[in-house]
């Protein structure tokens, strides 16, 4: 493929070339100034101590969970969103992305309100023995609520491309609409949910103000490694930055999974 | 969508990048004169030099003073622009380690209020300050609970009862410290749901009935009037809370940077901070 | 009848009403646009009506006249619908494209690729079961989504231009393919293509503007078209006027003498059509002698090839007539757009016949 493109023409003026290195320090120069920093003598110690231990392990069993709840409702969403024809429809999408856009912290406060003690649905939680402030349960709950945007619009996308064609030939095969999905619909949208699913998990991995407003800060409980950073911070820089590559590290897998996933699906296509 | 991830990651490296620049800064510097030696020059000198404001005092200067300073701050602030014509007072407030950072690196600030020595320190190991930090205020911590306190928390030793959600601060950080120093001297351990970054996360959970009772300082507590109420415990003596400023060694109007300080140590200052629910240094 | 359906939906000025005897082919015929797509749409169920009917055998596909308005939807219409493009879905196997009606209609896994490998065998593809449809020519594809629609044993078949898409080697072969396959079904053809119409329907039906323009048995269609979108199928020139005693008059006047057909028993008065192929017409330069019946000025409008003849399409100042002549008859009267010369039109070749 690159070989295919160096040798057609490109039609790039020079100087873009000066602007886009330029924006590409701004990522990567402090991502090299925070190695830089990092203290490579105590980096396994800092990197492996109980708590990183405990955020590391606790926020990837939380991002997983949050991944699969964005899976078990986004689906429905982007599908009732790219297929379906309501009154209200383009509105349902505004809200749903909202997140996208909102500050994270905003998030949090809403979530407050709704699942908190006092909130719209927590008073009934807490009646039903539902207990989800202070939670693990609440890490999820914000993670999600972050995170669903990126699998819906992902997968939205993909929906619109492929078109409903398929799923119309399928029916005047014979196949119910719970078939057509299960058969036709999902497997051809795959790749997008792939993806979708790889940068909630991504999001959900990166979760802070949401989590820090509704959730709270635990060890083991809710201290994700974000949290675990931000408090690190306030006493032990070396950890910090430590644990920063970390998260860093996890980061550049997840989305280097996903995008080696769609280069290879156009080398196929090619 | 991936920018967003990316720059929750990138304003974390840079908070880790600032931070960890921090200790390389300190490293070298040998002398370690802690800020707990300079404390008992703080009150004895400060009513002298209240009056010394002379006319001739003008400019900008720009006061970096510790989050929970800013109702008292901001008061002072003005207090001192209308009694000095000509002068522009620039506060910044933040957590104490922030702005001891960024003034590490190279941030300019004329004068530094911190909430606690540790931080103060800091500047004293990096040589960076102008003068020995002089202490003008104290803080102890105060039981906040919601408006009716639903639990019915009187005592330290109630935030320990079995299904009593109890928000603190995280030991790193110096309110959890604080609480920590509470809890040792008086054998109570608590079993907090979380333990908070800051104070105000702490506050926030109490304020929103998330939590029972908080451990936060009295003048947040005052500072948020209404909205939270305030339980004073004795044990919290255990635990006083420092607060040190002082005079930053670049400053470009030291004169007014003095001028700033002797108002806060003074007593106009010292009634101002009082009333904020402070107490003497 | 085994299919009845009568329907309009306003937004796409459409109200056709159409239905099939049993064993029935039926070519739906018309320019882009048309209706036709609509048509199988509306059957399919994918598309909802404003109003109508449609029964097929024993099924009621939709009733939206009466009061309680049921609609059928289309997994329970046994209308499999083949497209233009095979849209074979890609993740599966040609054998497993077979399956996917039998299995989504109850059968086991088992059956239903015994299912498929029969209608793959019947439609020569057994040699692709195991290819994906990425690996499969467009004919090849077009054959197997053959074999995948015949293979949910859809009551009435529904084909939407399946030869458009294909080059012209691979459309001889699904063509004879649908020719096997299709004897004996209730079928609809939706086709640009006149040799799909003679070859494959057992009658024809034109559509315009999403209406029924003519529709009758292939042969009478396409020999008698009285829709100009027919004839130009069929390769006619078609003229429309009132029938006289000698052939018919158009309104303007003009007089195109031919052979009554005394199968329609035209009375003079009513009106009628004239056509007559291309190769009926002779081109003179100037003034003709022996003064033959049909004779028009015309401009010449186009030149082209055509076979082995070269087309030439000219303008009456009404009409615009194509006439075929040999490229050295061209040569040699120097034809080039916009000439005038006369168009002969021998008489015993003008059929007339009431529209």
């Amino acid at each position: 493929m690159n070989k295919h493109n160096s040798h057609s023409y490109h039609g790039i003026p020079g100087w873009i070339y000066a602007v886009a290195s330029i924006g590409g320090l701004l990522v990567i120069l402090p991502l090299a100034a925070m190695v830089a920093k990092v203290n490579w003598a105590q980096f396994i110690p800092l990197v492996t101590s109980e708590s990183a231990r405990t955020a590391l392990g606790l926020s990837l069993r939380t991002a997983t969970a949050s991944t699969l709840l964005c899976i078990v409702l986004g689906v429905p969403l982007a599908l009732v969103l790219a297929r379906g024809a309501f009154r209200g429809q383009r509105l349902l999408r505004a809200l749903v992305l909202l997140p996208l856009v909102l500050p994270p912290v905003v998030g949090g406060i809403a979530l407050l309100y709704t699942f908190g003690r006092q909130g719209l649905l927590g008073k009934s939680l807490e009646l039903a023995g539902i207990q989800i402030a202070f939670s693990t349960t609440a890490v999820v709950l914000a993670q999600t609520f972050v995170a669903l945007p990126f699998l819906v619009v992902s997968l939205e996308g993909a929906l619109r491309s492929a078109g409903h064609r398929y799923e119309a030939v399928a029916a005047t095969l014979g196949a119910r609409p719970t078939t057509v999905l299960r058969r036709v619909t999902l497997p051809l949208v795959l790749p997008g949910l792939a993806s979708g699913a790889v940068l909630s998990f991504a999001r959900s991995l990166g979760e802070f103000g949401a989590t820090l407003t509704f959730a709270g800060s635990l060890e083991g409980v809710t201290r994700t490694l974000p949290l675990e950073i931000y408090l690190q911070r306030e006493t032990d820089a070396d950890a910090a930055v430590a644990l920063s590559l970390v998260l860093v590290a996890v980061a550049m897998a997840v989305v280097g999974l996903s995008y080696g996933r769609r280069r290879s699906r156009q080398g196929a296509a090619l | 969508m991936i920018p967003h991830l990316k720059r929750n990651l990138v304003a974390l490296l840079v908070a880790g990048g600032l931070a960890s620049a921090l200790t390389g800064c300190g490293a070298p510097a040998g002398i370690s004169s802690s800020a707990g030696s300079s404390s008992s020059t703080g009150s004895s000198s400060s009513t002298g030099t209240s009056s010394s404001t002379g006319s001739q005092l003008d400019g900008p200067i720009t006061v970096f003073a510790a989050a929970s300073l800013k109702a008292p701050f901001t008061h002072l602030a003005h207090e001192f622009e209308a009694k000095n014509p000509g002068t522009k007072v620039t506060l910044s407030f933040a957590g104490s380690s922030d702005l001891a950072t960024q003034i590490i690196q190279g941030a300019p600030a004329d004068v530094f209020a911190s909430a606690d020595t540790k931080n103060m320190s800091k500047l004293v190991d990096a040589k960076l300050l102008d003068g020995a930090p002089r202490n003008f205020a104290s803080n102890v911590l105060e039981i906040a609970v919601p408006p009716g306190n639903p639990a019915s928390i009187s005592s330290f030793a109630d935030l320990a009862k079995p299904g009593v959600k109890v928000v603190v601060c995280a030991p790193q950080v110096p309110c959890g410290s604080a609480a920590a120093a509470v809890e040792k001297s008086t054998g109570t351990t608590l079993k907090p749901v979380s333990e908070e970054s800051s104070v105000t996360d702490v506050l926030g959970k109490v304020i929103s009935g998330e939590a029972d009772g908080g451990l936060v300082y009295v003048t947040d507590v005052e500072a948020n009037g209404g909205k939270v109420q305030g339980i004073p415990f004795p044990e919290a003596s255990k635990a006083v809370n420092t607060y040190p400023i002082a005079a930053v060694g670049n400053s470009k109007n030291k004169a007014l940077a003095a001028a700033f300080i002797a108002l806060v140590t003074g007593e106009t200052g010292q009634k101002v901070l009082s009333d904020a629910g402070f107490g003497a240094p | 009848m085994s299919f009845t359906f009568k329907a309009a939906l306003s937004a796409r000025k459409f109200d056709m009403s159409v239905s099939l005897a049993d064993a029935e082919t039926v070519a739906v015929l018309g320019p882009n646009g048309a209706g036709k797509s609509t048509l199988l749409g509306m059957i399919a169920g994918l598309l909802r009506p404003d109003s109508g009917t449609a029964v097929l055998g024993e099924r009621r596909l939709f009733d939206l006249d009466g009061g309680t308005h049921p609609w059928r939807p289309p997994h329970l219409r046994g209308t499999a619908l083949l497209a233009q493009d095979s849209l074979l879905f890609p993740h599966l196997d040609a054998l497993d494209n077979v399956a996917f009606g039998p299995r989504s209609t109850g059968a086991s896994r088992k059956a239903a690729r015994e299912a498929a490998r029969h209608w793959l065998a019947e439609v020569d593809a057994s040699a692709f079961a195991d290819r994906k449809p990425s690996q499969l020519s467009g004919g090849q594809a077009q054959r197997v989504a053959v074999a995948r629609a015949l293979a949910a044993e859809p009551e009435l078949l529904l084909l939407d231009e399946p030869m458009a898409a294909l080059d012209i080697h691979a459309a001889p072969m699904l063509r004879r393919v649908l020719k096997r396959v299709l004897r004996g079904r209730k079928a609809i053809i939706v086709t640009h293509d006149v040799l799909d119409a003679y070859m494959l329907a057992d009658r024809v039906i034109v559509v315009e503007n999403g209406r029924i323009v003519e529709e009758g048995p292939t042969r009478r269609i396409l020999e008698r078209p009285r829709s100009p979108f027919a004839a130009g199928l069929a390769g006619l020139n078609l003229v429309s006027g009132t029938i006289t005693g000698e052939g018919i008059t158009t309104p303007d006047g003009q007089v195109f003498a031919g052979q009554h057909d005394p199968a329609w028993l035209p009375q003079p008065g009513q009106a009628g059509v004239a056509a007559f192929p291309p190769s009926s017409i002779s081109v003179f330069l100037g003034d003709v002698h022996g003064s033959p019946r049909n004779s028009f000025a015309v401009t010449i409008t186009e030149l082209e090839p055509h076979g082995d003849q070269i087309r030439v399409r000219a303008d009456t100042g009404q009409h615009t007539l194509s006439a075929d002549i040999t490229p050295a008859a061209s040569a040699d009267l120097g034809l080039v757009p916009g000439m005038e010369v006369r168009f002969v039109v021998k008489a015993a070749l003008v059929s007339v016949y009431p529209a």
